[in-house]
């Protein structure tokens, strides 16, 4: 068992809803007792989706069991078939139809419907959200597409047509999935490749069977669309895409790519691009930005793509990288790598909060669970990755993706830190009382640790042999709030090393020359 | 072929309710958590279930909420169900850990969900071992909030049930007290405890209490008085502990208040100018609150679907205080008795609706065009996107609407669907 105060993934089955909400003409019945409808308002709340989850539940109850809960299931699909009508029905169970091995799966085929009827099985004990979706995709591309007519292996373009691509990945409640299809696809557009189907959003299943048509495929969304697009590298000998177009370079480096697998130029298309974020992040103003201490967690595609972005492209140093996406360990242990800091990898709110806790960084970029954790410590926090929260579905044109996504970036990621000018008068002018720790700020109220008194947050300690003298303990409120935890910190550490057990007015000033800023 | 339960067409039954069969499109018990780990300032609910338990209560008010709850989720795992490990021995553990991380418990739920009730994981064993090791410190005690046998305000249901062996029994000499049960708004309460006191009735208490410390004690002087219509087996639970219940609508608005404080007060043997003279002002005042409302709303045509509960009580709330016209009211569960009154004040004739075919059910939603649909979360904005207008249900849940003050408040949360209709020129 797993103590989750919190979690950042959903069950499998979510995954699976995720995929057949995006798509059209699908339906998805689902073995799972009463309750489990709840699922449906993650989509029509969260993401303020205008229908329902194309979703039939079997709501067998505690009277079902033993009983007829598999006569269940095949009245709801055959019903489910007669209502809506599908091109494809897709069949699994929820965690608990799973302890009751029905076999969803075989039950709905051996009704004979007249639809191509997907058996999903997603353990629902072993995995997660994002697994269920990839294996969703995966199983439904799989059986759509193979038994198109196009299914043999793909026909080499005539000389001088143009070359086609698939855009997989964006689904359902993802993180900004509408925006970035968006960009990508007018990136693409632009470059002069067609775009054969775009899956799983809005596609039906005849729009999958044609998938197989395009020369490559563009993986937005590693977590969803890696699996099946290397099952269709296999089968078809499509290429793919392995970039992530998420900040300046990152993009650039993806049209090199796709111009690549598309056999053209992308010199023109580069040329012409372009993004503020570079002049922004070169003007005289964000010199503050420099070597800001950043804290970066999400899914792991989010999370390396954020990393590049902070280091190269706003100037920040990574203290913290990690991902709750175990399946994607890897790459996130090789980005931590290249910066330097220890992974983190972990579905455990408690651990991250700990870890946060412990490095005291100046910006958090993270998921809603890192904007809670840094709320509460009091550390300004951009939100970089699902799972979403209904302001992850802005009214706005807000792509991660592509050069705007790289403006969105920049400023989602610059306005919740102090401003250059602002701190240095925060600084010289302590005394002012509208400065006061606990007045009105637009970087929220110090950090309420009086807020949870019965929290036990693993705090920075301060060791029993290391005492701070009344002197140097006032000086330090003189520092900003938002600094003064490292300012702390690293007079702490600079005492411990030179055994020095009084922490004076002089042991402050030293250990800030000897760490700098 | 025999016919699939299903896809059975359901005739009203000889007493004219619709009884469905079919996809539910309510919460499971667990939801109650939400509001109960709030209520009880000093207990904790540790579910013991799935990741789809944990993500049900996180997601279930619509949105996650960001503070650090007084719930949490042991979430079984691959190795906890091939009996890799042992279940109660892993329980143990995270329980110890829970303890350690939050000393300001007094009082843990061990919340049972479908499947640690499929695999038949014994809580109230653990409860009563758990018990044991951290006394006196917390008292655990358990309960399920399963899906396979709840439906979302069956889960208060059933935490007050696994209270009430251990509410303290009161001496046999002690005065006729009054207990009011089911969560209500810490507002409320108090409200309700100045008109008791001004009728006289001043040995009142709550369950559940906001602190586990003040558990209230009963026995045969013990009269109890419902204060939500989903309580039937705490309610037979008091019974068995000697306790008797008044019987009474339920104190939705200005009418529904007046009999449930005058049941009480009747109870106590309290004279009925007395009761006429201390809620006249009251009646009078929710009166007024709900005269403008009721020009905005008589006449309008509302559809409920099943949630809560509540919704028969709403209906005659609805239909006799506010003058709509009931198209459907559907419950998840219809307790005849406990809501005998109420049955007895709706307007004759009511479509009533028990259980749920939700397929069904929109059918007749979208064939009767009502001017209000009442719904879960799930199905509002579909709905408003076929133009309908809804109202969600679980606010009900989540908002002070009982009592003479919140009349208006109540009658508001149905008005505002209707005058953003026609406020919004987009």
């Amino acid at each position: 068992m797993q103590l989750s105060v919190w979690t950042y993934e959903g069950p499998p089955h979510i995954g699976a809803m995720r995929i057949a909400t995006a798509m059209r003409d699908v339906h998805y019945v689902l073995h799972a007792p009463q309750g489990d409808t709840y699922a449906d308002l993650l989509f029509t709340m969260i993401e303020r989706r205008d229908r329902r989850p194309p979703v039939t539940y079997t709501t067998f109850q505690a009277r079902d069991l033993g009983g007829d809960t598999a006569d269940l299931l095949q009245s709801a699909a055959r019903a489910a078939y007669e209502r809506f009508q599908p091109q494809a029905m897709l069949v699994g169970a929820s965690c608990t139809a799973e302890l009751i091995q029905d076999d969803p799966g075989g039950l709905a085929q051996a009704l004979r419907l007249p639809i191509p009827v997907i058996p999903l099985e997603l353990p629902a004990y072993q995995r997660k959200e994002n697994w269920g979706a990839s294996e969703t995709f995966y199983r439904i591309v799989r059986a759509l597409a193979a038994s198109s007519a196009e299914g043999s292996p793909r026909r080499q373009r005539e000389a001088g047509a143009r070359p086609v691509c698939n855009l997989l990945g964006p689904t359902a409640l993802g993180f900004r999935h509408r925006d970035d299809l968006a960009e990508v696809t007018r990136q693409v557009v632009e470059l002069g490749i067609e775009i054969n189907v775009v899956a799983p959003w809005n596609a039906t299943p005849s729009d999958l069977a044609r998938l197989p048509q395009a020369d490559f495929n563009i993986v937005l969304y590693p977590e969803i669309a890696l699996t099946a697009a290397q099952w269709l590298h296999r089968q078809f000998g499509q290429p793919h895409t392995k970039t992530i177009p998420i900040g300046v370079g990152a993009t650039r480096d993806f049209i090199a790519e796709v111009a690549g697998l598309a056999g053209i130029d992308p010199a023109p298309v580069l040329a012409r691009s372009e993004s503020r974020l570079p002049w922004y992040s070169r003007s005289v103003d964000s010199t503050y930005l420099t070597g800001k201490r950043v804290f970066i967690f999400g899914d792991a595609t989010h999370a390396v793509a954020a990393a590049r972005v902070a280091t190269q492209e706003l100037g920040f140093e990574v203290v913290g990288l990690g991902t709750y996406a175990r399946e994607f360990a890897r790459e996130i242990r090789e980005a931590a790598a290249l910066y330097g800091v220890e992974p983190v990898i972990t579905d455990d709110y408690l651990e991250v909060e700990a870890r946060v806790s412990e490095l005291r960084p100046e910006l958090v970029l993270g998921t809603q669970m890192e904007r809670h954790i840094a709320k509460r410590l009091g550390i300004p926090c951009a939100v970089i990755s699902a799972p979403t929260h209904v302001q992850d579905f802005p009214a706005r044109y807000s792509p991660q993706m592509g050069f705007e996504g790289a403006n969105v970036l920049f400023d989602t990621w610059v306005h919740p830190l102090m401003m250059g000018l602002e701190e240095h008068l925060l600084g010289m002018f302590r005394e002012d009382h509208e400065f006061a720790d606990h007045a009105p700020s637009h970087l929220g109220a110090a950090p309420a640790a009086p807020q949870q008194p019965q929290l036990r947050v693993v705090e920075t300690v301060t060791s029993n042999e290391l005492a701070w003298a009344s002197d140097a303990e006032r000086e330090l409120t003189k520092i900003p709030f938002f600094v003064r935890g490292k300012a702390r910190r690293n007079t702490e550490r600079y005492a411990r090393e030179r055994n020095v057990n009084l922490i004076t007015l002089e042991t402050l000033y030293d250990a800030k020359a000897h760490f700098g800023r | 072929m025999t016919i699939p339960a299903q896809a059975c067409a359901v005739a009203p039954a000889s007493d004219g309710v619709l009884r469905e069969r079919g996809q539910r499109e309510v919460f499971c018990g667990l939801t109650g958590i939400v509001w109960l780990h709030r209520k009880i300032q000093d207990a904790f609910f540790l579910v013991v279930g799935s990741r789809t338990c944990a993500h049900l209560i996180q997601s279930a008010a619509g949105v996650m909420i960001f503070a650090e709850p007084r719930f949490a989720t042991a979430i079984m795992e691959e190795r906890d169900l091939a009996g890799l490990v042992d279940a109660n021995d892993e329980l143990d553990r995270i329980v110890a850990q829970l303890l350690a991380r939050r000393p300001d418990i007094k009082l843990l739920f061990l919340v049972g969900s479908c499947p640690s009730e499929v695999i038949k994981l014994d809580l109230s064993r653990a409860a009563l071992r758990l018990s044991q090791r951290f006394s006196p410190g917390v008292r655990v005690l358990n309960y399920s909030g399963s899906g396979i046998e709840t439906t979302f305000t069956q889960g208060e249901d059933a935490c007050l049930t696994a209270l009430v062996p251990v509410l303290p029994q009161a001496d046999r000499a002690a005065r006729p007290s009054l207990l009011v049960v089911g969560a209500l708004a810490d507002v409320v309460e108090d409200q309700f405890k100045r008109t008791f006191a001004a009728l006289g009735i001043d040995n009142v208490a709550f369950l559940p209490p906001r602190r586990s410390s003040e558990l209230p004690a009963i026995g045969p002087e013990t009269r109890v008085l419902l204060a939500q219509p989903f309580l039937g087996d705490t309610a037979r639970a008091l019974e068995e502990r000697g306790c008797r219940r008044i019987a009474a609508p339920f104190p939705l608005g200005g009418e529904g208040s007046a009999l449930w404080l005058a049941a009480a007060a009747d109870a106590f043997g309290v004279s009925r100018a007395h009761v006429d003279r201390t809620l006249a002002p009251l009646k009078a005042r929710a009166e007024k609150a709900l005269a403008r409302y009721r020009a905005q709303l008589a006449g309008k045509r509302v559809f409920l679907f099943p949630d809560s509960q509540i919704e028969i009580p709403l209906a005659r709330f609805l239909a006799r205080e506010i003058g709509m016209e009931l198209v459907e009211v559907g419950t998840p569960y219809l307790h005849r008795d406990h809501l005998a009154a109420e049955l007895a004040m709706l307007p004759a004739g009511t479509q009533l609706s028990e259980g749920q075919d939700v397929e069904r059910q929109l059918d007749r939603c979208r064939a009767a065009r009502p001017d209000l649909v009442v719904c879960g979360l799930g199905l509002a904005n579909p709905l408003e996107a076929e133009g309908l207008t809804t109202k969600w249900s679980i606010e009900l849940i989540f908002t002070p609407i009982q009592g003479f003050e919140q009349a208006g408040d109540l009658a508001e949360l149905f008005a505002r669907p209707l005058l953003r209709q026609t406020r919004l020129a987009v």
